[in-house]
């Protein structure tokens, strides 16, 4: 173990006193309590048999789509489908006016500028009911890249007027034992986040938890995470099987209350990739408000990384004021 | 002219020690036609007490010993009988009216009874334990255990049986780590005595096998209804009153091995009658 | 609104076709019973479910007499591949009608609609269908090429877990090929009379099983009834030890699941957020109305306060009401009876100078109820510390080392069942093999399975349900 210094981050110099080294970070990672696999999976399942009533119902879907960060990440991608993802993300069902728009769009970098132009008056906060463009950064997917290069990708994203950075840790580095690389990576990140005018774009890190394999690493990269600076810790990229699964958030959810419980402060959490229907969606919502509380089941506080989602909310919301089952020829295909 | 023999005072076994019975009686034991022959240690229920706490404190010990220790350890007590079989015989012979042949007989099988119990030690969990394949991310297994403390009335004037009848109740008991009290033959109580000499001079660590002599009916009662003793082997308790016992020890639900005539068998069931199946579940996952 | 105001979501009791009245189930009939009936009640709003009948010592006489016959003429007789077919049946049959079972248990006992729905009627399935497959395997199980059934075995059940208990009995004595005579508990007599009707649809021959309802006294005439070769009970440790004397020489072969305070051990490397889960889990699931329950927490000194306050964090989430209720976590107390005792513990308890705390949640009006509870400040010789509480009352009491926990565990004249939380492996272990009780969970507990051997130490009881070892509680060895 080394005493090298490592960026001296304000959360992680708070918590773990004033020389932070790459000795004192790893102390405090493997100093962590375990966790057992079976009972976090028990507990999960047992969180999601809850039932809700009607009228939660309605308020679940529309708070659903509220937190959803509608995205597209295809080597494919052009201006058209942004320009076609960011029109769904403003009017969701055409045929109901008050359903609610989604929290934000999530794209490529080079793709930001389409989005805010798209968006036009509507690029803004989603607490102010307006629609946030996030990117994702640091060599997404794979975070394979130089630093340099990670934040260049970041500054970009910035510049061209992303509200949010979705950046990638190096597993690499996380697996091999680096946890001061990754820290300082993180850090390094947020620091590119930061406008000219002194604001920042707010920072999720995605742990990509389906390489990390095991909760212990999950609970030990969540920590690591929101020591660096993280205002989000995210589950997954989408392009790693298993993606977000309700274990693995309730994981997360806890290591956010219990740095709620030391702290005071509120870290966001976003499992992304793989909830595709409203039933597993309404299970997050109960697992959040069961973990953390309700007050966690706002946009800056909570998100789902999802695509195909919002098709199925949107047609469970049709059932609900019709009490007619939809069919998916009356959602949009965007 | 021959020299004049030196008779053995026949005493209690209590913590690996020999004293007599803190009551200060004995009692004549004679041939099976009235000659005299030794006096015991008539045991009182104080002496019962001092066993109980001495079989207590060498428990955990002997059941903590890796079962291939215990038995290399039974193994031995047949070693040692084999050396002493002469002392044995004559004993028998004595006390049981029977021919030399029939008591070098009887000793032969209580020989061989150490040697096939000392084999179960390590094998007893393998055959009533098992791996239990339930439904869930769960690794299970049940092993049997020792119960604690036993205490045995050995059969009591069974037709070939004063040492024969002692080691085929108190052996068993030992195999899985339980110690003994045990209450031999009342009126032929001599070779259990020199087998706890034996047990003294071998390997046995003091307190596992504790010798009590003197009547069974005003010692076992104490016995049944003692809070620290965890089962009670009645096999030869048919002449007492046995039901009583049975109802004293269902105070603290002792476990209970019903009298049984003659002489018990050599048996796994009587290993496994004085065990606890415990059954351990842990959580399994390579998350 | 907050979005927690989970919708109540009864479950429906029109699944349900109960009859007014209940008679005996003896011979493979309902037969009226000979004693005054008495009333069924849900704990829950303490309305009226149904009349159940009392049978008298010559209704029980009746029912050994139709066992014994079945066991001479029918049972004994019949192979082991046919009575494995009949247990299957009974299997299926339960899945078949699980919904309505778990709506009967809940509606009678009090138990959440989730734990009736999700453990006790899923297990009752699973127990006859492990259980089947022994029936043609005897020779298998241990005791020589060819065991032999007992003959007419007396159960009696408890109410805590009344249809799985019934299992735990049934399965494995017809699968050795017993024949059985069964008491259901008084106040939860309503799933073993549904349960009949099942037996009925599997055309199960008449006589292989009775079920006798009542209360005590007729619980004490099946039991020294003279023609009964076996009895297993599972109840207190005080009848417990009635039962061991009332059959003391008469050869009968007993088992008995009794009483327990088990310790669940907290270890300060432990998994913590799980251990949380498990404290709750091991103490307030069903009530607390369960025997094994991890009912003294013994936490190491250095993690109590947290893991003290962390619990009450728990505990304040915990949904208490309607038992038909798939949200709720906390169903109603048994009977008045029980609440009476679990109340006049707890006070107790309070006078002993334990520190009482009690979760935040709203007691409906009717009914029998007690939130959850937890004492802190409990020295082990606090009564509630030693004695089996039975409900949802947890005491907490500190260890400094591996050996105390040890020591403080096993310092209790009952040993059923004990938990441990660790993520050294090494300790479990070590701690697991010096525990004196019959079931040990590491990093979990409550767990049952039909393949896995349950029972206690001491006090406890003897002999073992579940496994191997529980169909030899209901045979006789050719070999020895």
């Amino acid at each position: 173990m080394n005493a090298t210094a490592l960026a001296p981050a304000e959360r992680a110099v708070k918590l773990l006193g004033g020389d932070l080294t790459e000795k004192s970070l790893r102390l405090h990672l493997e100093g962590l309590s375990g966790v057992d696999a079976v009972g976090l999976e028990s507990r999960a399942a047992g969180l999601g048999t809850r039932s809700i009533k009607t009228t939660s119902k309605a308020w679940a879907l529309d708070r659903i789509i509220g937190l959803i960060d509608l995205t597209t990440l295809e080597g494919a991608d052009t201006p058209g489908k942004v320009k076609s993802l960011v029109a769904k993300a403003v009017t969701p069902d055409a045929t109901d006016p008050s359903t609610p728009r989604v929290a934000a769009v999530c794209v490529y970098g080079d793709m930001v500028g389409t989005a805010v132009e798209a968006l036009g008056d509507l690029h803004g906060d989603p607490d102010d009911g307006k629609i946030a463009v996030a990117a994702v950064a640091t060599a997404f997917p794979s975070g394979r890249a130089s630093l340099r290069v990670k934040l260049a990708d970041t500054e970009d994203a910035v510049a061209a007027g992303a509200d949010e950075i979705d950046m990638v840790i190096d597993r690499g580095a996380f697996l091999a034992g680096s946890y001061g690389t990754v820290f300082e990576q993180i850090v390094a990140v947020k620091e590119a986040c930061r406008r000219k005018d002194g604001s920042s774009a707010s920072l999720k890190v995605i742990l990509e938890t389906g390489e990390l394999n095991t909760y212990d690493n999950v609970r030990r990269a969540s920590w690591l995470a929101i020591l660096a600076g993280g205002d989000f810790i995210k589950t997954s990229t989408g392009k790693v099987q298993p993606a977000a699964t309700l274990p693995v958030t309730l994981l997360m959810l806890q290591v956010v209350q219990e740095w709620h419980r030391l702290t005071g402060e509120k870290i966001g959490v976003k499992p992304a990739g793989g909830i595709r229907s409203s039933k597993d969606a309404i299970k997050y919502l109960v697992t959040v408000a069961e973990t953390v509380g309700e007050e966690w089941l706002q946009p800056h506080l909570f998100r789902f990384g999802a695509s195909t989602l919002l098709n199925d909310v949107l047609m469970q919301r049709q059932k609900m004021a019709t009490g007619r089952y939809s069919g998916p020829d009356y959602v949009t295909v965007d | 002219m021959s020299r004049l023999a030196i008779p053995k005072t026949y005493k209690l076994s209590i913590g690996g020690a020999f004293p007599r019975s803190e009551s200060g009686r004995t009692y004549e034991v004679t041939t099976p036609k009235g000659a005299f022959l030794a006096n015991a240690a008539q045991a009182s229920r104080k002496d019962a007490r001092d066993a109980v706490v001495a079989a207590r404190a060498a428990q955990s010990g002997w059941a903590g010993a890796t079962a291939y220790n215990r038995g290399q350890v039974l193994y031995r007590i047949a070693e040692l009988l084999e050396g002493r079989r002469e002392q044995f015989v004559e004993e028998i012979r004595s006390s049981e009216g029977v021919s030399a042949a029939a008591a070098s007989a009887q000793v032969d099988r209580a020989t061989d009874a150490w040697v096939w119990y000392a084999g179960w030690t390590d094998k007893y969990t393998q055959v009533a334990g098992s791996g239990n394949p339930v439904a869930g991310p769960y690794f299970n297994l049940s092993v049997p255990e020792p119960t604690g403390v036993v205490v045995v009335i050995a059969p009591q004037g069974a037709q070939g049986g004063s040492l024969l009848g002692f080691v085929n109740t108190v052996a068993p008991a030992l195999v899985a780590g339980n110690t003994v009290v045990a209450i031999a033959d009342e009126t032929r109580p001599l070779s259990a005595i020199t087998l706890a000499e034996v047990l003294a001079t071998s390997d046995v660590p003091g307190g596992v096998v504790n010798v009590l002599t003197g009547s069974p009916a005003e010692i076992a009662p104490w016995l049944a209804s003692h809070a620290d003793v965890n089962a009670l082997d009645l096999a030869g308790a048919g002449a007492l009153e046995w039901i009583d016992l049975e109802i004293a020890a269902a105070d603290t639900l002792k476990r209970v091995l019903s009298p049984e005539p003659g002489i018990p068998e050599l048996s796994l069931g009587r290993i496994l009658a004085f065990t606890e199946t415990k059954t351990v579940w842990h959580t399994k996952s390579v998350l | 609104m907050s979005f927690l105001d989970y919708a109540p979501a009864p479950e429906s009791t029109s699944i349900l076709h109960l009859k007014k009245s209940y008679g005996l189930f003896i011979d493979g009939d309902f037969v009226d019973g000979s004693g005054s009936s008495f009333q069924t009640i849900s704990p829950a709003t303490e309305k009226k479910i149904a009349e159940i009948a009392t049978a008298t010592p010559e209704d029980v006489d009746r029912a050994v007499i139709a066992a014994r016959r079945a066991f001479d003429k029918t049972w004994s007789k019949m192979p082991g591949a046919d009575r494995g077919k009949y247990l299957y049946r009974i299997a299926r049959l339960i899945q078949e009608r699980a919904r309505e079972l778990s709506v009967a248990e809940s509606l009678d006992n009090g138990k959440p609609i989730k734990e009736s729905r999700d453990v006790d009627i899923p297990l009752v399935a699973a127990w006859f269908f492990y259980y089947a497959g022994w029936a043609d395997k005897l020779s298998y199980a241990g005791l020589g090429s060819d065991p032999r059934a007992l003959g007419v075995a007396a159960q009696i059940v408890p109410w805590n877990f009344p249809l799985l208990m019934l299992a735990w009995k049934i399965a494995p004595a017809l699968a050795a090929g017993n024949t059985v005579v069964i008491k259901p508990a008084e106040t939860t007599s309503l799933s073993a009379l549904i349960f009949a009707e099942i037996l009925q649809q599997a055309d199960l021959p008449k006589g292989v099983v009775n079920i006798v309802t009542g209360a005590g006294a007729t619980g004490a005439a099946l039991v020294r009834h003279p023609d009964v070769n076996k009895v297993a009970f599972t109840g207190s440790t005080a009848v417990g030890r009635e039962i061991a004397k009332a059959v003391a020489g008469t050869g009968k072969k007993v088992t008995l699941e009794l009483g327990g305070k088990a310790a669940n051990i907290v270890f300060d490397d432990a998994p913590m957020e799980q251990a949380i889960e498990g404290i709750v889990n091991g103490i307030f699931f069903n009530q607390g109305h369960v025997c094994c329950a991890g009912s003294r927490l013994l936490v190491q000194e250095n993690v109590h306060d947290e893991v003290v306050s962390r619990l009450k964090e728990r505990l304040s989430t915990l949904r208490l009401g309607d038992p038909l209720d798939k949200n709720t976590d906390i169903g109603a107390i048994n009977s008045r009876e029980q609440l009476n005792r679990i109340r006049e513990l707890s006070d107790i308890g309070e006078k002993e100078g334990a520190e009482r705390w009690t979760a935040p949640c709203e007691i409906p009006k009717n009914g029998f109820w007690f939130a959850p509870t937890i004492f802190t400040n409990v020295q082990a010789a606090s009564t509630i510390a030693r004695e089996e509480i039975f409900g949802p009352v947890l005491s907490v009491l500190t260890f400094r080392t591996p050996a105390e926990a040890i020591t403080k565990a096993n310092n209790t004249p009952y040993g059923l069942s004990a938990g441990i939380w660790s993520d050294k492996g090494s300790k479990i272990l070590a701690v697991a093999d010096k525990l004196r009780a019959g079931v040990i969970w590491a990093n979990t507990f409550n767990r049952f399975d039909p393949a896995s051997p349950f029972g206690g130490y001491k006090e406890s009881g003897y002999g073992r349900e579940g496994g191997r070892h529980g169909l030899a509680a209901y045979l006789k060895g050719s070999s020895k």
